[in-house]
């Protein structure tokens, strides 16, 4: 154990990667692999319809994952974004009616419907001081129990204005993608550059240390809940775009808390909280969508899908983790001080430490 | 009432418990849980008779196992969001395998256990060899897992294991003096939960607590933490396993028969006071959680609310009763940890660091103590919270 603990601290030293690089260099592996599979039979990964195909898988998903990065940040989870999802489809479509008029009051009502939702999950998580996979679970399941008593089955009416956001791109790029990576790059600025966005890192990598370095710590938890439940939003919103109506199960078919979680986790957000960078989630979000493609294009069985799926999302994290854990090592001098460490929980380092490193 | 002539298997034990318990924080599930069971039997009379009671019981067996299980996962300081799939996939193999054979019962039945304990197997050295966070590693089990049993049965489960085989989850003992029938899933979960006492009062169940509080200390102490943590998975998924042999017998073949086990398991073992991250909580609490569960459902479905209704209602008591028992576990906590003579200060959202938020046991439990980097754990908390536990 100790001799690979050795060989691991040597190797973190050679080489330390950034981890929105080692997601990026695991994109482009999976990007390779897929091309070639997909020439294998005979068709053009890189071809213009085919990226428009991938962007436009990324974009509903990036949304989530954007928002379930800075909750993830917190060391909270977000489970309710999938019932967030679809009553933001609902709401969306039954305010707008067809009627193109009533497009920007239906968009700030979904807004404001959700930035509550999130509001109520933020102050459950820190002042009912309720673990935050609970306490999303549980608005989740009333989230859902009043989607399930309210509505049978698809309701409202988009008008074609707000489907044309939906359906349209500036070349082989959707629009919705455009938007989505407008949202992603104003989420990096918010974490790089705020002072909110500094204290999610501080908070998430050690409570009690933020806490001792006057920090507000309930703060920017509640606004990392309200802004993800606000990207689920507009994640609904997009989806509602797409299908023209709004639909009760579209979130909950998506899966998309699970998958938004597990897309942070390959983007190199650790779990426990305070590290991680919104451009390794999109990346996590693109390996995802690249797959799927590659799957579609090859007309793999539905339920191997999700086998394939599984072991990618495992594999990954395995390789991630192993790097993540050798990089933070050097940090600590020799390491003596712990100097075999599989659990990193038991340990965190100081929380400015972290910040600084995980908002470079 | 009806909670104490229960024919649990700990009956006396529990009954000496309860006034132990019944007044702390990790007591409340119980409270809980006689609170419904009165309730129901106020609107619907006939629940509490012996024979009635005994189909609650044997009802909520299968979700209680699965709780069982997933107590040893969540308080050794980890999840297992596969155990849904593990009862999809075994209930499936008992439909394909045995078909209408009874000779197969037995071999298929071994194979089943050496299945279930093959998986936990593998989710648990996913997350301890190559240190994969267990939500990732169950979460890619749960979609490996589901997808072949899928793509095996094409999507459509067909065959029912023959009758014989069935009969452990739906048949019982029959023409009993008081209840009628003693159902075979009622015997097989007091056998669990007997199984799952004494597992947890062994020194190897309590390294797995141990290993939930304080990772570097039960290294420290010489435990082979990986094998220990292995072990927690595979009870998960062996006991995900028995579910399943029940539920084949009592629900049938059916590829969704599964779905959402793991977050039900969940919830009864959060509800049953059990700390999300590790190191705290009682095997029979979590047990008691999913009957809490199960009979919230039940008084639901007396009391004429919609069915629809059932996850509202499930979501906001669950996240009160977390909140009550992390608002006073701490508050508790506080008080001893400081030593100061006033154990009952609420606790006052300003002053005090929001411990909760965080899945990590070290953080989350020495929030209130102090700030100290160092996560050597502090024996007497982790004696005293941990005592009547196991």
């Amino acid at each position: 154990m100790s001799a690979a603990t050795a060989t691991s601290v040597r190797r973190g030293r050679r080489r330390r990667l950034d981890s929105s690089l080692i997601v990026g260099i695991a994109l482009v592996g999976v990007i390779i692999i897929g091309a070639i599979l997909v020439a294998s039979v005979g068709r053009n990964f890189f071809s213009a319809g085919n990226i428009r195909d991938i962007l436009t898988g990324m974009s509903v998903l990036g949304f989530v994952a954007i928002g379930q990065t800075l909750v993830i940040l917190c060391a909270s989870l977000d489970l309710s974004v999938p019932y967030v999802i679809s009553l933001s489809s609902l709401i969306a479509a039954d305010l707008m009616a067809g009627n193109p008029a009533n497009i920007p009051i239906a968009v700030l009502a979904v807004l404001v419907v959700s930035a509550l939702i999130g509001l109520a999950n933020g102050l459950i998580v820190t002042k009912l001081k309720v673990n935050g996979f609970i306490a999303t679970l549980g608005t989740g399941l009333i989230i859902k129990g009043y989607l399930d008593t309210n509505y049978k089955g698809t309701s409202g009416e988009v008008p074609w204005e707000f489907q044309l956001i939906g359906a349209t791109g500036i070349g082989p790029v959707p629009v919705s993608t455009l938007i989505m990576l407008v949202v992603a790059l104003a989420g990096a600025f918010f974490l790089a550059r705020t002072r909110t966005g500094n204290h999610m890192f501080a908070v998430g990598g050690d409570e009690q240390v933020a806490r001792l370095s006057g920090i507000r710590t309930a703060r920017p938890v509640i606004i990392a809940h309200v802004l993800c439940s606000i990207t689920a939003a507009l994640a609904g919103l997009l989806l509602a775009s797409r299908l023209g109506v709004g639909s009760p199960t579209v979130g909950v078919q998506g899966g998309y808390d699970l998958l938004s979680i597990a897309a942070v986790v390959l983007g190199g957000t650790l779990l426990m909280g305070g590290r991680g960078s919104i451009w390794g989630t999109i990346g996590g979000v693109a390996i995802f969508a690249v797959v799927d493609n590659v799957m579609s294009v090859m007309q793999v069985n539905p339920f191997l899908k999700d086998v394939v799926r599984g072991v990618v999302i495992v594999a990954a994290v395995a390789v991630y983790t192993s790097r993540s854990l050798d990089r933070r090592r050097p940090r600590f001098g020799t390491g003596a001080a712990e100097p075999d460490r599989p659990d990193d929980r038991s340990a965190p380092p100081p929380a400015a430490a972290r910040e600084k490193e995980a908002s470079a | 009432m009806s909670a104490v002539t229960t024919p649990q298997p700990t009956a006396g034990e529990r009954a000496a418990g309860f006034a132990r318990t019944l007044v702390s924080p990790r007591g409340a599930v119980f409270l809980l849980l006689i609170v419904l069971l009165v309730a129901i039997t106020v609107l619907n009379p006939s629940f509490a008779e012996p024979s009635q009671f005994i189909r609650f019981v044997q009802r909520v067996a299968p979700v209680a196992i699965v709780a069982i299980g997933q107590y040893f996962v969540i308080v050794g300081g980890e999840f297992d969001l596969s155990m849904g799939s593990v009862v999809t996939a075994q209930v499936v193999i008992a439909g394909n395998l045995i078909g209408q054979d009874e000779s197969k019962s037995i071999p298929v039945l071994l194979f089943m256990l050496a299945f279930g304990a093959f998986i936990g197997l593998v989710n648990g050295l996913i997350v301890t060899l190559l240190k994969v966070p267990s939500f990732i590693a169950t979460l890619g089990m749960m979609l490996a897992l589901l997808g072949a049993t899928l793509y095996w049965t094409g999507g459509a489960a067909t065959g029912n294991p023959a009758d014989g085989f069935r009969e452990i989850g739906r048949g019982g003992i029959r023409d009993l003096p008081v209840i009628e029938i003693l159902p075979w899933s009622v015997v097989v979960l007091v056998v669990v939960l007997l199984l799952a006492v004494w597992f947890a009062r062994r020194p190897f169940g309590r390294t797995i607590i141990a290993l939930g509080d304080n990772p570097t200390t039960v290294r420290y102490s010489g435990a082979r933490s990986w094998w220990v943590k292995t072990s927690t998975f595979m009870i998960s998924s062996l006991s995900a396993t028995v579910a399943g042999v029940l539920l084949v017998g009592y629900a049938g073949v059916h590829p969704s028969v599964g779905r959402g086990y793991e977050f039900t398991a969940i919830t009864a073992v959060v509800l049953g006071g059990v700390v999300l991250g590790g190191g705290r909580g009682w095997v029979v609490a979590a047990a008691a959680g999913a009957f809490a569960l199960e009979a919230l459902f039940t008084l639901l479905n007396f009391a004429g609310v919609p069915s629809t209704y059932r996850d509202a209602v499930q979501g906001a008591i669950i996240i009160l009763a977390v909140a009550y028992a992390a608002t006073t576990v701490r508050a508790r906590r506080k008080g001893r940890a400081l030593e100061a003579p006033a154990p009952e200060i609420s606790p006052t959202p300003s002053s005090e660091p929001a411990s909760q938020t965080s899945p990590a046991p070290a953080e989350e439990q020495d929030a209130a103590a102090s700030a100290r980097p160092a996560p050597i754990p502090s024996t007497q908390r982790a004696d005293n919270e941990t005592k009547g536990g196991s």
